[in-house]
C-alpha cells in the first residue's frame, strides 16, 4: 500500500481502540513529556517542544498546532516490552506456579526511529539468544508500534552517528511524518496489521508534494543532530582502561543509576524474593537494576567494581563497545536520554571523544 | 505457557553430609524425572524457597543420579540451602554454563589445583580423569585449605592417591598434629612431577589464589590455553539475562564459569574489570 494522508489522529486512535488496544501516548504531565494511556487525540501534547541540554530538560510552548515537536521522553518503549518489575513465580508447598502472562494489547504512538532500534537490541537480548523468554516474547507480539519521524531533534540526539534515525525504516507497524500548513499527517505502513488498520481510516493519497515534505522533515532534522559520536575505531578507543579520563569522569558521577534507568537499551535485572506471613507462599519478582549499584558486582562481600571510575567504565564500555561483542551490536541508539537526565550532565559523547 | 528460563524445578534433598563447620553436600533428585546430565565445571542456581537463589558448583552424582552439591553458608541463601534436611524440597535450575576441557587433557600430565572450596567444582574431574586412568599421564591434585580442620573431602583425597593419583595437600594455618606443609597452594607446583609443555591444568579457589598458580605453572613453561580457572561472578540469572556476571565482553555465566588462562588473564590484570 502506498502512502497516504490523514488528517486527524482521533480516527486512528478510535480504531486502535476498537480492536482492543489500549492507546499509549505522549502527553504533558510532571513538566515533561510522559507516555501514559489516552482514550482521544485532544489528550495528546501540543503546541509545545522540549530543550535537552546535558542535565536539562525543559518543555516551552510554541503555540502552534503541532502535536511531535519533542524529541526523546524520558519514558521509553522498555517499560512496556520490560516492565520495571514482574512476578516470575510463585511456590506453594511442593508447587511452583508460573506468573499469568497476560500480554495486554498496547499500541504505542509516537515512538521515534531510535526507540524502534532500542526494541530491535532488546529483542536480540531476549529472543536472540539459547534462552529466548516467552514472557517477553507475548509482551512483543501484543504491541503495535505507531512511530513519528522526528521533525525536532533535541539537544543531546545523536542517532545519525548510530545509524538508528531519525527516518524511521524498519520495525514499525505504521509510520507518520506530521506536516503544518495544513496540519496534516503522512502515513506509511510497515507491517500487514498496520495495513489492515490504515485501511480502515478516513485518507487520501500521498501526493508528489506530501511526499517530498515528509522527506524534507527527516533531511532537515538529520541536519540537526544536537550531538555526534565517532563510531569508527570506537571498540579500541573504549579498551584504554588505563585512561586517566575514567578517574575525571568518574569524580563527577553520582552513581545515581539515572542513566541507565532511562536508557531504552539497559537490560539488567535483579530478583526479590518473599514469603507471604499469612499462607506461606513464595514469591519470586524480577526488577530493573543498573550497574551503578555497589551490589551489582558483589563476590564473597566485596564488589569486582567498587569505584566510581570502574563503574562507569563499566557502563560506557559496555554501551558503545562490550554490547558489540556480545550482541553483534551497538547497545546505543543515540537518543540522548543519559545526557539529558544525568543530574551532573555527564555526556557520553563528550566522554567518547576524550578517549585517546 | 512455555516454562520461563527462570522458573525452577523443584528437586528434593535426599541426603545431607556435613562437610565442616559451615559447610555441607547435600544430593538433590528432581520430584519427576531425571536429573539432566551435567559436564564437569557446570553449575546449577540453587533456590531457597522465599529466600533466594545462587549459583552453586555440581560437586558428583550421587549414586542414585542426583546432583551433590556442597555449600558453603556465607549469606542468607547458602545458609538457608545448608539448612535443608532430607525430605525437603528445593528449586533447581540449570547445568548452566561452560565446563572443564577434560577431554582436552587426553595424553597429557595433568595438574588439578584447587584452594579451599574450589575443590568441589573439581571433584568431578578429578573422578573423570581416574575413570579414564590410562589416558593421561601423571596426575597430580594439589589441595590447600585454611586450616586442618577445613581441608574438604578429606577421604575422596586419600581414595584419589589410591586410585593413581599423586595428591598433595597444604595448609596456611597448621594446627599441632599438622605434619604436612604450610603455606599457599602455589607452593605445591615445587612438588609435584610434570612436563610443563605437555601439561593441561585446571585451576579453582579464590580469584588470588588463581591467579597466582596461573603464573606460576606459566613461569614453569605451561602453555596458558592449557591452564584453566573456573570464575566466581555475581549471578542473577545464569541465562544471559541479568547482566551481572559481565566480565569484559563476557558473560560468566554462559561463556564461563571456566575460561582458559591464556583469555582470562589479561582481563584478570585490569582492575574492576
Ligand atoms: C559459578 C559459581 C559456582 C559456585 N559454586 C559454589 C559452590 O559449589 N559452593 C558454594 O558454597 N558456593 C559456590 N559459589 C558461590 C556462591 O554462589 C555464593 O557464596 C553465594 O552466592 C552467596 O550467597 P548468599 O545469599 O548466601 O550470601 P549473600 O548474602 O549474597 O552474600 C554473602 C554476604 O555474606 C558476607 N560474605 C560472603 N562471603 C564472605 C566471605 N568469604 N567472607 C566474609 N564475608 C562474606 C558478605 O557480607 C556478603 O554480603 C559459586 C559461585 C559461582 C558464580
Ligand atoms: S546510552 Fe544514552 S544515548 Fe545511548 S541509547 Fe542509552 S540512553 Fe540513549
Ligand atoms: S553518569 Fe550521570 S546519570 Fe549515570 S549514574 Fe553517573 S551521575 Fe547518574
Ligand atoms: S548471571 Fe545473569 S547474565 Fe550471567
Amino acid at each position: 500500500m502506498d502512502a497516504v494522508v490523514i488528517e486527524s489522529l482521533e480516527p486512528l486512535i478510535a480504531e486502535l481502540r476498537s480492536r482492543g488496544f489500549a492507546v499509549v501516548g505522549p502527553v504533558v504531565r510532571d513538566g515533561a513529556i510522559r507516555f501514559e494511556e489516552i482514550a482521544s487525540a485532544g489528550r495528546l501534547a501540543r503546541g509545545v517542544t522540549d530543550d535537552q541540554e546535558p542535565g536539562r530538560y525543559r518543555l516551552r510552548e510554541t503555540g502552534d498546532e503541532m502535536i511531535f515537536s519533542f524529541a526523546a521522553s524520558p519514558d521509553s518503549a522498555k517499560r512496556y516490552t520490560q516492565p520495571p518489575r514482574q512476578a516470575l513465580f510463585r511456590m506453594r508447598g511442593e508447587r511452583i506456579e508460573e506468573a499469568e502472562e497476560e500480554a495486554p494489547r498496547i499500541a504505542l504512538l509516537g515512538v521515534r526511529a531510535c526507540d524502534l532500534a532500542a526494541i530491535g537490541v532488546q529483542d536480540r537480548v531476549f529472543l536472540g539468544g539459547r534462552h529466548p523468554d516467552p514472557a517477553y516474547r507475548l509482551r512483543r507480539e501484543a504491541l503495535l508500534l505507531v512511530a513519528v519521524n522526528c521533525a525536532v531533534p533535541g539537544g543531546t540526539c545523536f542517532c545519525v552517528s548510530m545509524g538508528t534515525g531519525p527516518r524511521v525504516t524498519a520495525g514499525h507497524d505504521i509510520a507518520l511524518t506530521e506536516l503544518a500548513a495544513p496540519h496534516r499527517f503522512v502515513v506509511e505502513i510497515g507491517s500487514e496489521r498496520g495495513e489492515e488498520i490504515v485501511r480502515a481510516l478516513p485518507r487520501a493519497p500521498a501526493s508528489a508534494r506530501d511526499q517530498a515534505d515528509a522527506e524534507e522533515v527527516s533531511r532537515t532534522a538529520a541536519g540537526r543532530m544536537g550531538r555526534q559520536v565517532e563510531t569508527e575505531g570506537i571498540q579500541e578507543r573504549l579498551s584504554a582502561h588505563d585512561s586517566p579520563r575514567w578517574q575525571q569522569v568518574g569524580a563527577r558521577c553520582l552513581t545515581c543509576a539515572n542513566c541507565t534507568m532511562v536508557c531504552p537499551t539497559c537490560f539488567c535485572t535483579t530478583v526479590e524474593d518473599s514469603t507471604s506471613l499469612a499462607d506461606g507462599t513464595a514469591e519470586r519478582v524480577e526488577r530493573w537494576d543498573s550497574c551503578f549499584t555497589l551490589g551489582f558486582s558483589e563476590v564473597n562481600g566485596t564488589p569486582v567494581r567498587g569505584s566510581n571510575p570502574g563503574r562507569y567504565r563499566q557502563w560506557l564500555t559496555h554501551k558503545f563497545s562490550t554490547w558489540i561483542d556480545q550482541f553483534g551490536m551497538s547497545g546505543c541508539v543515540g537518543c540522548g536520554r543519559c545526557i539529558t537526565w544525568c543530574p551532573v550532565g555527564i555526556d557520553v559523547t563528550e566522554e567518547l571523544a576524550n578517549l585517546p | 505457557m512455555i516454562s520461563h528460563p527462570m522458573t525452577p524445578v523443584v528437586y528434593r534433598v535426599r541426603s545431607r553430609r556435613p562437610d565442616r563447620v559451615d559447610t555441607v553436600t547435600l544430593t538433590l533428585e528432581p520430584l519427576r524425572g531425571d536429573c539432566p546430565p551435567f559436564l564437569p565445571g557446570q553449575f546449577t542456581m540453587l533456590y531457597a524457597p522465599g529466600v533466594g537463589e545462587i549459583p552453586v558448583s555440581i560437586s558428583g552424582r550421587s549414586r542414585s543420579g542426583g546432583y551433590a552439591q556442597t555449600i558453603r553458608a556465607v549469606g542468607a541463601v547458602s545458609a538457608a540451602l545448608c539448612g535443608k534436611r532430607p525430605g525437603e524440597v528445593v528449586g533447581v535450575r540449570g547445568p548452566y554454563g561452560h565446563g572443564w576441557g577434560v577431554p582436552a587433557a587426553a595424553g597429557l600430565d595433568v595438574v588439578v589445583a584447587a584452594g579451599g572450596l574450589g575443590i568441589a567444582p573439581l571433584r568431578p574431574v578429578v573422578r573423570a580423569l581416574l575413570a579414564g586412568r590410562d589416558r593421561y599421564g601423571r596426575v597430580s591434585v594439589i589441595a590447600g585449605a585454611r586450616s586442618p580442620a577445613t581441608l574438604m573431602y578429606p577421604r575422596e583425597l586419600a581414595r584419589w592417591s589410591r586410585q593413581g593419583a599423586d595428591v598433595q595437600v597444604i595448609v596456611d594455618h597448621p594446627d599441632h598434629a599438622w605434619h604436612g606443609p604450610v603455606g599457599l597452594v602455589t607452593r605445591l607446583v615445587d612438588r609435584i612431577v610434570f612436563e610443563p609443555r605437555r601439561t593441561h591444568a585446571f585451576v579453582c579457589g579464590p580469584e588470588a589464589m588463581m591467579r597466582a598458580t596461573a603464573e606460576e605453572l606459566l613461569r614453569r613453561g605451561v602453555a596458558p590455553a592449557r591452564v584453566e580457572l573456573s570464575l566466581e561472578r555475581n549471578m542473577k540469572c545464569a541465562v544471559v539475562r541479568c547482566g551481572h556476571c559481565q566480565f569484559g565482553p563476557l558473560f560468566v555465566c554462559e561463556d564461563g564459569p571456566v575460561l582458559g588462562y591464556d583469555r582470562a588473564g589479561p582481563m584478570l590484570a585490569v582492575a574492576e574489570l
